[in-house]
């Protein structure tokens, strides 16, 4: 049997390191999966919040979106006020007793951190929508352009750009907060390291591995997003097509 | 006889309990070139918005063709795409490049296919004098590239009349030209036009009437000599002089 702090956390890292593997990569599936699906539902929620609702536009028209509108409202406040833990043995247990559903962990897992992902990704999204200036969506709607259409090839590209960095901020948040499924079960990270440092009653080796697992997880995606964003960022020049004398030369423009 | 093209009747649009146009009367004629001018807070702007239906008139009607632009079956997405905008703020889409920004309401709206649309842009881009910077993006243009690649925009989608709301307020002065040349050119087309300017000269030697606006309402609606040379109104002369002694 080990001794030391150091012969341990070694005969955990040799013994259940595929455990430990396994459990960072259902840990970094349910995080990326809720992250992304989160984003679709924000983003849907986001657009049609911001639809327009005109005096002279037609009643079932105006009732539709009104409502619509409390609804997200309501979902919002409801999945951003309330702890994912909680809402995770509400609607694990809530699903079964109520509708008779018989969810298994993984899945509730992957519908819960996207559901709770989505409620805050709306509100997110929407700040990125309305934090485009005005004159991006009347250009749009004067050429003709509906407002989904304006949304989708005008606002959204830019607004997207800009909360980047809120989105990444949602996945690590994620990665972490995923380990509060481990009260359903869910063989996420978590769950895993607990169940192994119970079988030797090692709490604090075992979890001092966790802990350097999450980290250089959290951090290897804070950096890879670094890097998306620079490329979105996008390129300085651009080329300028065909001089007066020589038609098929190209001179190389900058930034102004 | 040329056609009516846009009629505006008894138009009134208040935001709040400010009532910014009052009982606008006003009618617009194929190849008409209208230069609307008058003082900050005048409601000119509100009116090409009207006319553009980024704002909704609180009574009153327009008529595009005769046909009543808020009538619940008109579309205003065809109806928009026939009348474009030009902001004084320019707006092009910031995320596309030049040539993006004159093809994206072609595909999307009038339903061209990308290479026919591609093609119509690259006419109109050549007419304006930026068909080099295709690729640029609207951060990597000057205030009157930005402008000129505006107008081909709207030009793209072939409209009937252009509206303009101080094009060149926003330019610094040695890019004022460029961009009055391009819209010179377009009066001479034929394009109907109705452009709120603070550029008295382009009033008087491009435009066939100028309209000038107070207080929400057209005070005079005359040709450029009648509103140079000898205007009725004492509120048009008085504002010519301030014009003229600035
Ligand atoms: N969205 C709005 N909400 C409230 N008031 C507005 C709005 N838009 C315009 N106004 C008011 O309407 C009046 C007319 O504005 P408008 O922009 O039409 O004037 P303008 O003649 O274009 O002036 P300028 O030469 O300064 O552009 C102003 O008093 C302005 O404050
Ligand atoms: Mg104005």
């Amino acid at each position: 049997m080990p001794t030391t702090f150091f012969e341990w956390v070694l005969f955990f890292a040799d013994k259940y390191g595929l455990y430990f593997l396994q459990g960072a990569g259902t840990t970094l599936l349910i995080a990326s999966f809720g992250t992304i699906t989160g984003l679709a539902i924000g983003l849907v929620v986001a657009v049609l919040r911001t639809v327009p609702i005109e005096a002279n536009d037609p009643a079932p028209r105006k009732i539709f979106y009104t409502v619509i509108r409390w609804i997200f409202v309501a979902y919002i406040e409801i999945f951003r006020g309330t702890p994912m833990i909680v809402q995770s043995m509400v609607i694990y247990y809530g699903s079964a007793e109520l509708w008779g559903l018989d969810m298994s962990p993984m899945t509730a897992a992957l519908f819960i951190v996207s559901i709770n992902t989505g409620a805050y990704m709306a509100e997110i999204a929407r700040g990125g929508i309305i934090s485009i200036d005005k004159g991006q969506y009347e250009a749009a709607q004067s050429i003709g352009m509906t407002h989904t259409q304006t949304m989708l090839h005008i606002i959204l590209p830019q607004a997207l750009r800009n909360i980047l960095p809120s989105i990444g901020n949602e996945f690590v948040v994620n990665i972490k907060d995923t380990s509060v499924l481990n009260v359903i079960s869910v063989t996420e990270l978590f769950f895993m390291s607990k169940s192994a440092a119970g079988t030797y009653m090692r709490y604090f080796e075992v979890f001092f591995i966790t802990c350097v697992i999450y980290f250089v997880l959290t951090f290897s995606v804070t950096r890879i997003l670094l890097f998306i964003e620079k490329k979105m960022r996008g390129s300085e020049s651009f080329v300028i097509h065909g001089s007066q004398t020589v038609p098929h030369a190209v001179i190389k423009g900058g930034a102004r | 006889m040329s056609e009516n093209i846009i009629s505006v009747s008894h138009l009134e649009k208040s935001f709040g309990g400010n009532q910014v146009l009052r009982d606008i009367d006003f009618k617009a004629y194929t190849g008409d070139v209208i230069s609307i001018i008058g003082s900050s807070g005048s409601g000119k702007s509100t009116l090409l918005r009207c006319i553009n239906q980024l704002e909704k008139p609180t009574s009153g009607a327009i008529f595009f063709h005769g046909k009543n632009i808020q009538d619940p079956g008109f579309s205003l997405s065809a109806y928009r795409a026939k009348v474009g905008m030009v902001f004084q703020n320019f707006n092009l889409f910031n995320n596309l490049s030049v040539l993006q920004n004159c093809v994206v309401g072609q595909v999307k709206v009038l339903n061209r296919d990308h290479g026919t649309a591609a093609k119509r842009a690259l006419e109109i881009l050549e007419k304006v004098g930026m068909s080099q910077y295709i690729e640029a993006k609207p951060a990597q243009i000057s205030g009157g590239q930005k402008q000129r690649v505006a107008i081909a925009r709207a030009l793209a989608m072939d409209p009937e009349v252009l509206l303009f709301d101080e094009p060149t307020s926003a330019l610094d002065p040695e890019m004022v030209g460029e961009v009055l040349n391009v819209m010179g050119t377009l009066a001479k087309s034929g394009l109907t036009m109705l452009v709120v300017t603070h550029e008295m000269d382009f009033a008087r030697e491009v435009s066939n009437r100028i309209v000038f606006m107070d207080e929400g309402v057209i005070v005079e609606d005359a040709t450029p000599e009648e509103m140079f040379v000898n205007p009725k109104s004492e509120r048009t002369k008085a504002f010519l002089n301030r014009f003229r002694n600035r």
